[in-house]
């Protein structure tokens, strides 16, 4: 049995559907950072048979509420003098920013700098998002990998 | 309320407000001089990413029969994005100066980055191949005068019915009023794209059918849509030279036609239409155009909130 210690203090993001913590991990941008990370995969799970489980030192004041895009079914829990103070449901989310990026090549988006890229769903149960720009859909269940824009908080963070 | 709305997709607009749009511009229609300075003092800026020829000058023509002036530019070689300046920028520094804008870029969604910094509001007079919605402002127009109405019509919707936006658009405004038959009339590779099979005809339990030929079905229809086949949408000049010259309307199939049937095109025509239909009373694209440039009217007073 792997053993990873407890986090001090930190977020711990479990329950990942089994494969998907690698996307999570890309989505985070988590390979520039300095912060401390642990990335489990295939860990045993009652609820889903076999889950992956990211651990971050350190962080605590990130809003990762975007993360339910990629896995509705992931648990965030922020961790202080080893406890859990908050634990976060992630949801589909309604409206997103500067997380899909839109591949239409006609989309003002592929020539308006600094234009924010909005996608809005419209199928909850396909998980389907619309451009709010051109209206071009994307499937979060579909092959979306290249779709989802990276998020910079971390190496921000770590050029401190 | 469309005081300092926009107008960026006809379905912006509820069908009530569209009544209230359609009203007033009946009523200028009627008494165009007590609308002829209406709009005095007031400035509309028209910025043309994209020529247009058209467009431009129907919404030139209303604001100037409103009694307001009009600036912009045409075409994006003589503006400041040919040197860089990005949308947003554009339209924030000339909504400082005007009162309303229109505006025409190839992108899709650009006039909604208009939306995010004008302080005026932004009418789309196109989008690439997404949006045109003072066109589909224009055609209701056109059948409310003319047809009395919306409901209880067989639109017959002609040409390439695969890229032309204007027909998606008719065909989504349409299918919100009751006992609307379309009959679709196009080659096999022009028919309409599968998402508006399923988005607007099933989704909106429309009955519709599927024919190749005009004179099938040009004795049930109240409307007949004819559309141009566009060259700049095929990848290959065959396909194109091909299916260009399908559909001809003439004299001879318009016999077969009802007494009060209509016909429509969003113009520019190319062969789609015979020039000696031109004389057919129930040909009445050119009306169309005339009607296109009194919404218009219409729309600039009302956002501008004037009424």
């Amino acid at each position: 049995m792997l053993v990873i210690n407890s986090i001090e203090k930190g977020i711990v993001i479990d329950h990942i559907t089994a494969g998907l913590g690698a996307k999570i991990l890309n989505y985070l941008d988590i390979d520039t950072s300095e912060h401390t990370v642990a990335f489990i995969m295939n860990a045993p799970s009652k609820k889903y048979g076999r889950k992956d489980m990211i651990k971050i030192n350190d962080v605590t004041d990130i809003d990762l509420s975007d993360l339910g895009l990629i896995d509705p079914k992931a648990t965030v829990n922020v961790i202080e003098n080893h406890k859990v103070v908050k634990k976060i449901r992630l949801e589909i989310p309604e409206r997103v920013v500067d997380v899909i990026k839109c591949k239409n090549p006609r989309c003002v988006t592929s020539i308006e700098r600094n234009a924010p890229h909005v996608f809005v769903l419209i199928d909850r149960e396909e998980r389907e998002y619309k451009c709010e720009y051109c209206d071009d859909i994307v499937s979060m269940k579909g092959d979306w990998q290249n779709e989802i824009m990276r998020k910079e908080w971390l190496r921000i963070k770590s050029r401190k | 309320m469309l005081k300092s709305r926009n107008l960026i997709e006809p379905m912006d607009l509820s069908v009530e407000e569209l009544d209230e749009i359609f009203d007033l511009a009946e009523e200028i229609i009627k008494k165009p001089s007590e609308y002829s300075n209406i709009c005095a003092g007031n400035l509309l800026a028209t910025l043309f990413f994209e020529p247009s020829t058209r467009t431009r000058i129907s919404f030139e023509a209303a604001m100037l029969k409103l009694g307001g002036k009009v600036i912009g530019f045409s075409e994006p070689t003589s503006s400041s994005i040919a040197k860089g300046e990005s949308i947003a920028d554009t339209v924030r520094t000339v909504s400082c100066y005007s009162d309303i804008i229109v505006m025409r870029h190839p992108k899709e969604g650009a006039p909604r980055i208009g939306t995010m910094v004008s302080e005026v509001p932004i009418i789309n007079a196109g989008d690439g191949g997404h949006q045109h919605p003072t066109q589909t402002l224009t055609d209701l127009l056109t059948i409310r005068s003319l047809k009395g109405g919306f409901s209880n019509l067989t639109v017959g919707l002609c040409g390439d019915l695969m890229f032309g936006r204007t027909v998606h658009s008719l065909m989504k405004a349409l299918s919100r009023y009751e006992n609307i038959t379309f009959i679709l009339i196009s080659p096999q590779e022009l028919m309409i794209p599968e998402y508006v099979r399923k988005e607007v005809l099933r989704k909106n339990g429309i009955k519709y059918e599927e024919v190749r030929r005009i004179e099938e079905v040009i004795d049930k229809l109240d409307i007949l849509y004819m559309t141009r086949v566009q060259k700049e949408r095929f990848f290959n000049e065959e396909d194109y030279v091909r299916l260009k010259d399908h559909y001809i309307l003439d004299n001879e199939k318009m016999a077969l036609a009802k007494e009060d049937m209509i016909v429509m095109h969003p113009l520019p025509r190319v062969n789609e239409i015979a020039v000696e239909v031109d004389n057919d009373p129930r040909a009445i694209y050119f009306k169309q155009a005339k009607y296109g440039m009194y919404v218009r009217m219409a729309l600039i007073i009302k956002l501008l909130g004037l009424d």
